[in-house]
């Protein structure tokens, strides 16, 4: 019998996400929270939230409304919406015993969790483009398509400025991905899915916290809250490159040593229940 | 394809803290058994077959199927399937996508073999419901459909008939019967007795997670030898004068009195010892002990006597049938 490669188990691990609920919980919310913002916009055409960056451009383009979503996004709900898979997608095999079933047919369990981290992967990726996309259609609708001011004075094209949101989304990605890295861990040490997806909420509200510690502000460029400002670099003129280097090595920082004890553990834990 | 056995367990060991719910555990499945791994719930039947399918790691000891060991890779899954406890499945997909799920995790032609083992264990009109709305039954049947899928030639199967109807019990048996006459060798763990008398030719009995007996269940069932049944006028009297009589075996019985002569001599013994004890006889018949009998002696501790009488019974059975 030839053994399945790592693409067949992660081709099933998407096609179980299509399958459940809360799949279409978070990306429905990636969905959702551009347009409720939007909407806002558009009934308040004066204010806004004047004190974070771009904040006072939400009514000139609607470029700006995909940035300023980025800013509001990294504080709860986009970790939200990462643990929501990652923190998911081991521990409900363990809920509902179907790890044993899966776990006796002709795939190592390496693969297994390989396929696991990709589609948890592919799920934050796939939310983070909808709130791009969503963000930037319905911000154009309210804002229109026009250049947008950048974090140095200079205004940029609207064209330009486009780029720059994709870029950003997809530095946007680095702190994401550790925070699903943190979730792939706790859904495979705790095996409970609720406990596994507050617990990398919690660990992401946490480390923000901790710059409010005195003495502790030094720390501040190595916590991963930091890193979901990285995309910032691209805003400026010229384009900033030490954050977003910061970021990806930070990032690895988080990600890597999560990912490494996750499988860890997945490798040599005894399969019990169900 | 080596000849090594389907199954060879050596030494086998499993402990959780300070309990060993799997302890020393040697056996042996031959090509074309169905072998039955016998115990009362908690003997570590289920923790012995987690261990053979490589789900967990055993403490000490060793698991080889048809020579390779489980736990270093799946590849020593080839040709095995089974299932432990209840088979689980995705409850939010359809009978059907849970075996192409399966099927591909297999890979070969096992995406071919769906319609097929779906015909097998009669669920092909169910084949598109949602999992979460099936029986208990129907879980089990669709389990066995899941491992018909890898073209085994070993079936491990966790008490296969648990939580079914009688009806659904017997048409599980006769479908592993079916298997069995295939050429599939099977392992399959039980606490009832009629299922593995019904199906298997070869036992291991397990009592707190040691093996008490392993061997053929004829060998065991020739020991099980007769018992007679005794009602007295009084009873009492009656269970210490067989208590102390020599040649009289395995007093037992909370009511009427069970045990077991040496020989006849030792029964016409017995009789006159009660009518002199003026415990007079109302009744002294024979019964053939079943399995069952023998079963609750070695799973609740007073069968180590006749445990060592089937094992000397299994020794004259192969002197017999070497070759001279």
């Amino acid at each position: 019998m030839s053994g399945p490669g790592v693409g067949t188990v992660y081709r099933w691990e998407l096609r179980k996400l299509r399958s459940q609920k809360r799949t279409y919980l978070g990306l429905g919310a990636a969905a959702l929270v551009p347009v409720i913002f939007a909407v806002a916009v558009a009934v308040q055409p004066r204010g806004g939230p004047n004190d974070v960056p771009f904040g006072r451009y939400i009514h000139s383009t609607g470029l700006a409304i995909p940035l300023v979503l980025l800013l509001f996004g990294s504080i709860w709900l986009f970790p939200l919406i990462t643990a929501l898979v990652a923190g998911d997608i081991v521990a409900t095999e363990d809920g509902n015993g179907t790890l044993k079933t899966i776990l006796t047919r002709s795939v190592e369990r390496g693969q297994v969790w390989t396929a696991k981290m990709l589609a948890a992967f592919s799920y934050a990726a796939l939310a983070i483009l909808v709130t791009g996309t969503v963000a930037t259609v319905a911000g154009v609708a309210v804002s229109g398509f026009h250049p947008i001011t950048s974090l140095s004075g200079t205004r940029v094209s609207a064209t330009h400025g486009l780029a720059l949101v994709g870029a950003s989304l997809g530095v946007y990605l680095l702190p994401i991905i550790a925070v699903a890295c943190i979730g792939l861990l706790l859904s495979t040490v705790f095996r409970n899915s609720a406990a596994a997806i507050v617990g990398t909420l919690m660990f992401s509200l946490l480390l923000q916290l901790l710059t409010i510690i005195p003495g502790l502000g030094g720390l501040q460029p190595y916590l991963l809250s930091t890193q979901f400002n990285a995309w910032q670099g691209f805003l400026r003129t010229p384009v900033d490159w030490y954050p977003i280097v910061r970021a990806t090595w930070v990032c690895a920082l988080y990600a890597v040593p999560a990912l490494c004890a996750g499988m860890f553990v997945f490798l040599r834990r005894d399969v019990a229940g169900g | 394809m080596s000849d090594a056995p389907p199954v060879e367990v050596r030494g086998l060991v499993k402990t959780y803290g300070a309990i060993t719910a799997v302890d020393d555990v040697d056996l042996t499945v031959r090509r074309g058994d169905v072998f039955g791994y016998l115990g009362p719930n908690g003997a570590g039947k289920t923790t012995s077959l987690r261990m053979m399918l490589g789900l967990i790691r055993p403490t000490a000891g060793r698991v080889r199927l048809f020579g390779r060991d489980p736990q270093l890779s799946v590849e020593a899954l080839a040709g095995v399937a089974g299932f432990v406890e209840a088979p689980r499945f995705y409850p939010y997909l359809d009978g059907r996508t849970n075996l192409r799920l399966l099927a591909a995790l297999d890979g070969g032609d096992a995406a071919r073999r769906i319609d097929e083992v779906l015909e097998v264990v009669e669920l092909r009109d169910r084949a598109g419901d949602k999992v979460g709305g099936y029986s208990h039954g129907m879980r089990q049947r669709l389990g066995l459909a899941a491992a018909l899928l890898r073209r085994p030639r070993l079936l491990l199967l966790d008490e296969p008939a648990t939580g079914l109807d009688p009806g659904g019990m017997r048409d599980m048996r006769r479908l592993i019967r079916r298997l069995a006459d295939d050429g599939i060798t099977v392992l399959l763990s039980s606490h009832l007795l009629n299922e593995v008398e019904e199906l298997c030719n070869r036992v291991a009995i397990v009592r707190r997670g040691r093996i008490v007996y392993e061997g053929e269940l004829e060998d065991l069932r020739r020991t099980a030898g007769i018992s007679y049944r005794l009602r007295t006028v009084d009873d009492e009297r009656a269970r210490r004068v067989c208590a102390a009589q020599p040649g009289i075996h395995g007093v037992d019985g909370a009511g009427a009195i069970t045990f077991r002569p040496a020989d006849e001599q030792a029964l016409a013994q017995l009789s006159l010892a009660l009518t002199e004890a003026g415990a007079l006889i109302l009744e002294l018949a024979p019964r053939s002990a079943t399995l069952e009998d023998l079963f609750f002696e070695l799973t609740e501790g007073e069968g180590e006597r006749r445990l060592a009488d089937a094992h000397v019974a299994a020794a004259a059975r192969i002197v017999e049938e070497a070759p001279s």
